[in-house]
């Protein structure tokens, strides 16, 4: 018996069949946020917002100017509170805790949410003491308790090798990556839960913002991190999932590999390919 | 492949554009290689060959110069989400017009030996396949000009009949060979016209599933049609 073939071509998959596998699980979520609406005076800003901040993972938050992301930020730590006329309702829960119950301490609240802005904000001290500042603020630490909290924190801010020998000088001398930095490092110092930030490398140079995002990358094995960006390829390189706000809506939130393959909504699939309007 | 809304940045679209012209260029050169190729097996034309093998070069230049533009295009456009799956596809797309090239001009050689024998039956199978693939191909090419994904799932489930008729084609060349030695060298030469042709058609239904996922984001909703069993084929000699 003799069998007559000639070669056999292996089965291919079809195209695009194995995405499944570069998709990131997202995690349950640290804060969940549920028909939220939100007014700067007269003008609803947010419009029944559904989000879930996935527990230790990165949600990056992207949409055109005046979409609502920096306004949801703002809501997550009640920055609001500090503006009369400004006002939230619905739902933003964190364990048993809505956010913007007026009956929440701001003050535990923010340290259990930290902020990191655009600009570099250090406060006009030695960089020890930007550190010390906030912390001194929520606990009292013995002086070697508190060498070890900066040290910690400028660690694993991806600063302490380039400051460590001029921790007692002003911060106002270091680089612009390395100020942001330091306002990571001194947000993370009160040991939050949940960090915010916003447009964090909007003015760093190049190499400042890869660092700034190889640290986001590290911190979200601690903290759960929501990030809004204008820079789309940054969404992609940091983000897990990416939710996509138009005219104060949330239009479309999924796992970033499908925002920037596969968008659901047309409106998301012509923001990211900029063909918006 | 075209989208309904501009870019925002025209040269993008002007890239993207021209990108969709060089593929339907090479997709064109292609579609008449196989023509010609199919055509000098029918007439014993050898020249037609000639001119089918003589295209090669220029479907291969235009596949380096399609792969230099998408790495150009994903380098300095960083296309995303519906962009970025065509740039890719287009990628992907030069291969397989790349290969079905390379078969039509292999036919077209083999064609040319043919030439040289008496083939006491007919190459009515043998034509009908040729047919079907360069209707094929024409369909895809098509499909993949509108973003027209109906038609595309259409050509990938027609490569099923293709198969058919190579599988039959196979047993046929075989029973010519067992009845009489000398046929065993024509027929060998038709056997790899026919796997040629059959190899067309299936990267045909990969371009047919690269469109698909180009336009609608997702694989098609299906397993491929997968036709050719003559792979496990046995065939017992006379005692």
């Amino acid at each position: 018996m003799s069998m007559i073939s000639e070669s056999s071509e292996g089965q291919t998959a079809s195209f695009g069949s194995a995405q499944a596998r570069a998709k990131v699980a997202i995690n349950p979520a640290r804060i969940s946020i549920d028909n939220l609406d939100f007014y700067y005076g007269d003008h609803k800003a947010l419009k029944g917002i559904k989000l879930n901040l996935p527990d230790r993972q990165v949600t990056g938050m992207i949409g055109p100017s005046g979409c609502g992301k920096s306004t949801l930020l703002r809501v997550l730590n009640r920055m609001y509170d500090l503006y009369p006329g400004q006002r939230a309702t619905g739902k933003v829960m964190m364990d048993d805790m809505n956010i913007i119950d007026p009956k929440v301490d701001v003050n535990a609240l923010r340290a259990r949410i930290g902020m990191v802005f655009q600009k570099p904000t250090p406060f006009p001290m030695t960089i020890y003491e930007n550190i010390a500042f906030g912390v001194k603020l929520h606990e009292r630490l013995s002086r070697s308790a508190m060498d070890d909290r900066v040290e910690w924190s400028l660690t694993r801010a991806a600063l302490w090798g380039e400051v460590k020998d001029r921790i007692n000088t002003s911060a106002m001398g270091l680089s612009g990556g390395q100020q942001q930095r330091l306002c990571i490092a001194r947000t993370i110092a009160v040991r939050p839960e949940v960090i915010l930030l916003d447009e964090p490398t909007s003015a760093l140079d190049p190499i400042s913002t890869l660092k700034i995002e190889e640290l986001i990358d590290e911190l979200k094995h601690d903290f759960t991190i929501a990030i809004v960006t204008h820079n789309m390829q940054q969404a992609a390189r940091c983000a897990d999932q990416v939710a996509f706000f138009y005219l104060g809506e949330m239009v479309e939130c999924a796992p970033a590999v499908q925002i920037f393959t596969s968008p659901k909504q047309k409106r998301t699939q012509e923001y990211v390919t900029g063909r918006f309007g | 492949m075209s989208d309904s809304t501009e870019h925002l940045v025209k040269s993008f679209d002007t890239d993207l554009k021209q990108l969709r012209d060089m593929l339907t260029e090479m997709g064109g050169i292609v579609e008449s290689q196989l023509a010609m190729a199919a055509q000098a097996i029918l007439n014993r034309d050898a020249d037609i060959a000639m001119r089918a093998v003589e295209e090669d070069p220029k479907v291969d230049a235009l596949e380096r110069e399609i792969e230099q533009f998408v790495i150009q295009m994903l380098a300095l456009r960083q296309p995303m989400a519906g962009d970025l799956r065509r740039v890719v596809a287009a990628l992907k797309i030069t291969g397989d017009l790349e290969r079905i090239g390379d078969y039509a001009a292999n036919v077209a050689k083999r064609s040319v030996v043919l030439g040289q024998y008496n083939l006491p039956y007919s190459l009515a199978g043998l034509s009908h396949m040729a047919t079907l693939v360069q209707e094929q191909l024409k369909s895809i090419m098509d499909a993949l000009g509108n973003s027209d994904t109906a038609k595309a799932v259409e050509v990938w489930r027609s490569d099923r009949v293709v198969d058919d008729i190579y599988n039959a084609l196979f047993r046929e060349l075989i029973t010519y060979m067992m009845e009489d030695p000398r046929n065993i060298t024509p027929c060998t030469h038709l056997l790899f016209i026919a796997k040629n042709l059959e190899r067309v058609g299936d990267h045909t239904t990969n371009i047919a599933e690269t469109v698909y996922y180009a336009v609608e984001g997702e694989p098609i909703p299906d397993v491929r049609p997968k036709g050719d069993t003559s792979a496990y084929a046995v065939v017992r000699p006379k005692e």
